[in-house]
C-alpha cells in the first residue's frame, strides 16, 4: 500500500473520528451529561483555532524568511489573555446578557441594533476571512501533495484541485451537520467545540513531535540544534523594534476581533470563570506551539535542498527522513488546524451572513406574513446551512482564482489587517458611552476602505485589480493616495502601512463623528448597558433546574392566565411528559408552549423576558425592555382610544335618548292633539248624525219638534266649519307659511270693527278710552283684528260679571305698544293660567261652544306680527295683554 | 212601567238626542252632564243600565266605571260606553275597566237602540 493511499485511509479514519467525537459531544449535552464538556481546558482548547495552518505550517515559514518575528504572533494574544483578560471578561458578559451571537451582532447592537453596521461588519469580515479559509484549503492541498511527490514522479502530480474540492466539500457538511443542529445561534456547539479541542491536542502533539525528532532525531540534540540556529540565516535577521511592535499589536487585535475568535471565545463560552484557566493555559499552549518553530526552520533550511518550500519543513522533514508514520501525524496536525479553522469560521459567518443578510432580506421580500407564520425558524436554519456552504465555496473559489502562489504568512497579516478594524467601534462600544452609530459607521468605512486600497487589492500584484499607474502615481495621479505610501509616508513595510492608517484613520473617525454626532436613544441605552454591563446584569449562573423553577413559572403563570387556567396548562404538560402531580419538568417545548400562551396575555417580548428571567438566568436586555414598553405603549394607546370611544358612545347615548324623549313627547303631544281633534269633530257630528235620523226616521215628530232639531243639526254644523276653519288656520300659523299682509290702520277703527264682528251688541258692555286709541298701526290689520275678535268673544263667553263688562285700555309698556282687555268676571284660575294658550284648553266646565283654539291661534298670529299675547295676573278679572313692537305704531299727526 | 237608563253625557245635544230615542222606545232616561257627582246620580237613582260618556268635565268616564264596579251593588249594573275618541286603546281600556259595551260617536240611533236592549234583560 502506497504511502498515499495510507495517507488518504488515516485522514478519512480521523474524520469519521471527529464525527463521532462530534456526535457523541452533542449527544452528552443534550442528555445533559458530561460535564467534562463544560472544562475550562476545554475552552482553553477551543481558543487554539486561532493556531490555524498558517501557525502550523507557516510559523516556521516566517521564521526561516524573518528570523524571530514570527513570535510576534503568539504574543499578540498572549498578551492579550494575560494583561486585557478583563476586557475579554466585558465582551463575554455583554455577550451573555445581550445574547450576542457575533461579533457583528455585538457592533450592531451596541450602535441601536443598527443592521447597516452589522452588514458592514458582515462583508468585511466575509472579505478578510475568505482568503484565509482558501489559506487553509491549500495549506491540506499543499501538504498532500508534498507525499504524493515522494512517490510520483514530477509531471504526474495528482490533481490539487480535487483535493481541495473533497475538503471543501468534507468542512461543509461537518459544519452543517454540528453547526446548525440547533436553531438558536445563541446556543452553544458542544460537538462542534469538543472536535476542535480534539483537533487542538493532536495539532500539538503532532507540532512537538516533530519538534522532538528533529531536535533529537536529526540534529542529534540540543547543542547541535542551537549550532544550526546560530549558523543559519535566522540569527542574522535584524529585528526592527517598529515591526515587532506593530505585529504583536496586529495578533493581538485580530485575536479579539477575528470572528471565529469572537464565537469560540464569546458565543460557546459557558463559563465567565473559564476566563480564569485560559489566561494561563491558552498562552502555554501557544508557548508550546512555538518552541520548536525555530529549530524546524533551522534544521529545514540546512538540510533541505535549496529552493524547497520552508511552509512545509514540518512536513518534508521526517518525509526526507523515511518517517513515514510521523509525517502522517504531522500531516494530521495541518489538517486539524486548517479544518477547525474552516469549520468554526464557517459557523461565525455564517450566522452573521443569515442574520444579518439572508434574513432582513426575507422579512422584507415575504413581507409581514412571514413573522407570524411557523417557519421563520426553518427558514432561518436553511440559511444559515446556504450560507456555510456558500463561505466554504467562496473560500475555495478565492483558492482556484489566486493559485495558491502567494505565501501563506502574508494573507494571514492581509486578513489580521482588515478584521482590526473592528477594534476601535469594539472598544469604544464596550468603555465610551459617548460613542455612536454614526462615528462606529464613519470610522469602519475609513478603515475599510484603507484597509481595501491599501493592502488587499494590491496583494493580487500589480495590474490584476488596481492598475500599476495607480501603485505609481497614486489614485487619479494624487501621489499622497498611492497604496504603498498614503500621505507621503514612503518605505514602510506595507502590512504596517496599512495598519498604520486604517487604525488611524478609522479610530479618528470613530471619535471624531462620534463626539459631534447626538445618540439615540436606544443607542444610549445599549451604550450604559454594554459599557456598565456589571452593574446591569447579574452573574450569569447555570440553569438552576428542576422543579423549583417550574414552580415560579407557575406562580408567574397565575398571575397572567388566571390559577385555574395556568394549572390546567401546567398539569397538561406534566401529565404529557409522564410525571405524577402537576409541575412539569421545564423542558424547551414547554417554555416554548408556556411563552406562547403567555404572549396572548402579554405580548411576545414581555412573555420571553418573564420566562428568560425565570429559567434563562439571563438578563432582561434593553431590546427586550423596548420592547415591553412598546406593547406598554400600544395598549395604554389602544385603552385610551376604546376610553375615548367609550365617552363618545356614551355621549351618542345620552344624545340618542335626549332626542328619543323628546320625539316620544312629541308624539304623546301628536297623540293628544289628534285625539283631542277627533272628538272636537265627532261631538258635533254625533248630534247631527243622530237629529238627521230621528227627522228621517220618525213620522210623528210636531212641527216645532222638526224645526228645533234641525237648528241643532244647522248650529253643529257650523261649528264644525269653525273648528275646522280655526284647525286650518293654526296649522298654517304654526308652520309659518302665513303671508302677511301688511296695511296702515288707526287702532281705534280697528277695535270698532273688532267689537262688531264679535257681535256682543248687549251681551257685554265694553268701555274703551278713545282718546288713546288715537294710534295708527302698520302691521297685518286683518290678523290682528282676529286677535281683538277673539279676546272679545271670550270675555263675552266666560265673563260672569253681572253685569259683564269689558274694559280695553290703550298704553304703553316697556317702549311696546299695549291693549288691555279686562273684564269683571271672576278671571282664569291660577292653575290654569300657564295653559290657556295651549290648544283644546278650556276652561271651566261650561259649554261654551269653542274647540280651545282661539287663544292658541292668538298667540301664534301676535308672534307673527312680532308681538305677544299674554295674561295679566291679579287683575281680579281675567284680562289679557296684547302688545306691539313700538315701530308698527305710528302716532296720529 | 219602563226599565231606568241613566245617561251620563256633558253635551246638551246629545243628550237630547239620546233621551228622545230612548223615550219613544220605552224607557225612563234620567241624565246627569259632569263627572264630579256621577256616582252620587248613579246611587240615588239606582238605573237598569248606565250609558257613560268619556270625555266628562270633572272626572273621566273610565274613573267613574271604576268607581261603579267598585260598588257591590252595581257590580252588575251593564254600562254601555259612548266615546269620541275613535282609538283601539280606549276600547281596550274601556272593556278592562269593565264596560259591558262600548260604541264610537258619531253613532246611528238604532245601534244605540239595540245596544240598551241587549244589554238589559227583559
Amino acid at each position: 500500500m502506497s504511502i498515499l493511499n495510507v495517507l488518504i485511509l488515516v485522514c478519512v479514519l480521523y474524520v469519521v473520528f471527529l464525527f463521532a467525537v462530534a456526535f457523541a459531544a452533542d449527544r452528552a449535552a443534550l442528555r445533559g451529561q458530561g460535564s467534562w464538556l463544560r472544562s475550562p481546558y476545554v475552552y482553553t482548547l477551543s481558543l487554539s483555532i486561532y493556531c490555524t495552518a498558517w501557525t502550523f505550517y507557516g510559523a516556521v515559514g516566517f521564521a526561516a524568511r524573518s528570523g524571530l518575528e514570527f513570535v510576534t504572533i503568539y504574543i499578540g494574544p498572549t498578551l492579550v489573555m494575560v494583561g486585557w483578560w478583563w476586557t475579554l471578561r466585558k465582551m463575554v458578559r455583554v455577550g451573555r446578557s445581550q445574547r450576542i451571537t457575533s461579533i457583528a451582532d455585538l457592533i450592531s447592537s451596541r450602535y441601536g441594533k443598527s443592521n447597516l453596521l452589522a452588514v458592514f461588519v458582515t462583508v468585511l469580515a466575509v472579505i478578510g476571512a475568505t482568503p484565509y479559509i482558501a489559506l487553509q484549503l491549500q495549506s491540506v492541498t499543499l501538504s498532500f501533495a508534498a507525499f504524493a511527490e515522494t512517490e510520483v514522479a514530477a509531471g504526474t502530480m495528482p490533481d490539487m484541485q480535487s483535493t481541495a474540492v473533497w475538503v471543501a466539500a468534507g468542512l461543509a457538511v461537518f459544519t452543517i451537520l454540528f453547526g446548525t443542529r440547533n436553531l438558536d445561534a445563541n446556543e452553544r456547539h458542544h460537538g462542534v467545540v469538543m472536535a476542535i479541542a480534539v483537533e487542538a491536542v493532536v495539532k500539538l502533539f503532532a507540532l512537538l513531535a516533530v519538534g522532538v525528532f528533529v531536535v533529537w532525531g536529526l540534529s542529534g540534540g540540543v547543542a547541535e540544534t542551537l549550532a544550526r540556529i546560530d549558523a543559519s540565516e535566522i540569527a542574522r535577521f535584524e529585528v526592527t523594534g517598529s515591526r515587532w511592535v506593530g505585529l504583536t499589536m496586529l495578533s493581538g487585535m485580530a485575536f479579539l476581533c477575528l470572528p471565529r475568535m469572537f464565537q469560540v471565545m464569546v458565543v460557546e463560552n459557558e463559563d465567565e470563570d473559564h476566563l480564569r484557566t485560559a489566561a494561563w493555559a491558552f498562552p502555554t499552549y501557544l508557548m508550546l506551539m512555538s518552541l520548536f518553530v525555530v529549530p524546524i526552520a533551522a534544521v529545514g533550511l540546512d538540510l533541505m535542498p535549496n529552493g524547497a518550500n520552508p511552509d512545509l519543513f514540518v512536513l518534508t522533514l521526517p518525509l526526507m527522513d523515511g518517517r513515514d508514520g510521523l509525517a502522517i501525524l504531522s500531516f494530521l496536525g495541518g489538517f486539524s488546524s486548517a479544518t477547525s479553522m474552516v469549520i468554526v469560521a464557517a459557523i461565525a459567518l455564517s450566522t452573521m451572513v443569515s442574520n444579518h443578510m439572508v434574513m432582513p432580506i426575507w422579512l422584507y421580500v415575504s413581507g409581514g406574513a412571514a413573522m407570524v407564520s411557523g417557519d421563520v425558524r426553518h427558514v432561518a436554519l436553511l440559511a444559515r446551512r446556504l450560507s456555510i456552504a456558500g463561505i466554504v465555496f467562496l473560500g475555495y473559489l478565492y483558492f482556484r482564482l489566486s493559485g495558491g502562489g502567494t505565501a501563506l504568512a502574508a494573507i494571514g497579516l492581509i486578513s489580521f489587517v482588515g478584521v482590526a478594524q473592528f477594534l476601535p467601534p469594539l472598544m469604544g462600544g464596550l468603555f465610551w458611552r459617548g460613542a455612536t452609530r454614526s462615528g462606529a459607521l464613519t470610522g469602519l468605512g475609513l478603515g475599510f476602505f484603507v484597509w481595501l486600497y491599501c493592502l488587499f487589492l494590491p496583494s493580487f500584484g500589480p495590474s490584476v485589480v488596481l492598475p500599476q499607474a495607480v501603485f505609481e502615481n497614486g489614485l487619479w495621479g494624487i501621489g499622497w493616495l498611492r497604496p504603498r505610501a498614503m500621505f507621503g509616508a514612503e518605505g514602510m513595510d506595507p502590512v504596517m502601512h496599512a495598519l498604520l492608517w486604517s487604525i488611524l484613520l478609522n479610530a479618528g473617525g470613530f471619535v471624531l463623528v462620534s463626539l459631534l454626532s447626538f445618540p439615540k436613544p436606544i443607542e444610549r441605552l445599549q451604550g450604559a448597558q454594554f459599557v456598565n454591563v456589571f452593574e446591569h446584569s447579574p452573574t450569569p449562573g447555570g440553569w438552576t433546574g428542576g422543579m423549583a423553577q417550574s414552580e415560579d413559572l407557575l406562580v408567574m403563570s397565575q398571575r397572567i392566565l388566571g390559577a385555574r387556567e395556568a394549572q390546567n396548562l401546567f398539569e397538561g404538560v406534566a401529565k404529557r411528559q409522564g410525571l405524577a402531580g402537576y409541575l412539569p419538568e421545564p423542558s424547551p417545548d414547554f417554555l416554548q408552549e408556556l411563552e406562547r400562551v403567555l404572549s396572548g396575555s402579554v405580548g411576545a417580548a414581555t412573555a420571553h423576558a418573564m420566562i428568560g428571567q425565570i429559567v434563562g438566568g439571563a438578563a432582561v436586555s434593553v431590546e427586550d425592555l423596548m420592547a415591553v414598553a412598546d406593547e406598554a405603549a400600544q395598549i395604554m394607546e389602544y385603552s385610551s382610544q376604546l376610553e375615548a370611544k367609550s365617552q363618545e358612545l356614551a355621549r351618542t347615548a345620552r344624545q340618542l335618548r335626549q332626542a328619543n324623549e323628546k320625539l316620544t313627547q312629541i308624539s304623546v303631544q301628536k297623540d293628544g292633539f289628534l285625539s283631542q281633534i277627533s272628538h272636537e269633530l265627532r261631538t258635533p257630528m254625533t248630534s247631527i248624525r243622530a237629529f238627521s235620523e230621528i227627522l228621517r226616521d220618525t213620522d210623528d215628530l210636531t212641527l216645532e219638534e222638526q224645526s228645533k232639531y234641525a237648528s241643532i243639526i244647522h248650529d253643529e254644523s257650523v261649528r264644525l266649519t269653525r273648528l275646522l276653519d280655526d284647525l286650518l288656520d293654526l296649522s298654517v300659523l304654526e308652520n309659518g307659511q302665513v303671508v302677511l299682509n301688511t296695511q296702515t290702520g288707526r287702532l281705534s277703527e280697528l277695535l270698532d270693527r273688532a267689537v262688531r264682528a264679535a257681535g256682543v251688541q248687549g251681551e257685554i258692555r265694553i268701555e274703551r278710552d278713545r282718546a288713546s286709541e288715537v294710534v295708527d298701526l302698520t302691521t297685518d290689520l286683518d290678523r290682528l283684528a282676529q286677535v281683538f275678535i277673539n279676546l272679545i268673544a271670550n270675555a263675552r263667553k266666560y265673563c260672569d260679571g253681572r253685569p259683564p263688562i269689558l274694559t280695553i285700555r290703550v298704553g304703553q309698556s316697556d317702549g311696546q305698544l299695549v291693549i288691555d282687555f279686562k273684564d269683571n268676571g271672576s278671571g282664569v284660575p291660577p292653575e290654569k293660567q300657564s295653559v290657556i294658550f295651549e290648544k283644546f284648553s278650556r276652561i271651566g266646565e261650561t259649554k261654551a261652544g269653542g274647540a280651545g283654539l282661539g287663544l292658541a291661534i292668538c298667540r301664534e298670529i301676535m308672534a307673527r306680527l312680532g308681538g305677544d299675547v299674554s295674561y295679566l295676573p291679579g287683575q281680579k278679572g281675567a284680562a289679557f295683554r296684547v302688545s306691539l313692537p313700538i315701530e308698527t305704531r305710528m302716532a296720529a299727526q | 212601567m219602563g226599565k231606568t237608563v241613566l245617561l251620563i253625557e256633558d253635551e246638551p245635544n246629545i243628550i237630547e238626542a239620546v233621551s228622545f230615542i230612548l223615550s219613544r222606545d220605552g224607557w225612563e232616561v234620567k241624565t246627569h252632564s259632569n263627572g264630579h257627582d256621577a256616582m252620587q246620580a248613579v246611587r240615588a237613582r239606582v238605573p237598569d243600565l248606565i250609558i257613560l260618556d268619556v270625555m266628562l268635565p270633572g272626572k273621566s268616564g273610565f274613573d267613574i266605571l271604576a268607581e261603579i264596579r267598585n260598588d257591590a251593588q252595581f257590580a252588575e249594573t251593564p254600562v254601555l260606553m259612548l266615546t269620541a275618541r275613535g282609538q283601539t286603546k280606549d276600547r281596550e281600556m274601556a272593556e278592562r275597566a269593565g264596560a259591558s259595551h262600548y260604541m264610537t260617536k258619531p253613532f246611528a240611533n238604532a245601534e244605540v237602540l239595540a245596544a240598551v236592549r241587549a244589554l238589559v234583560a227583559p
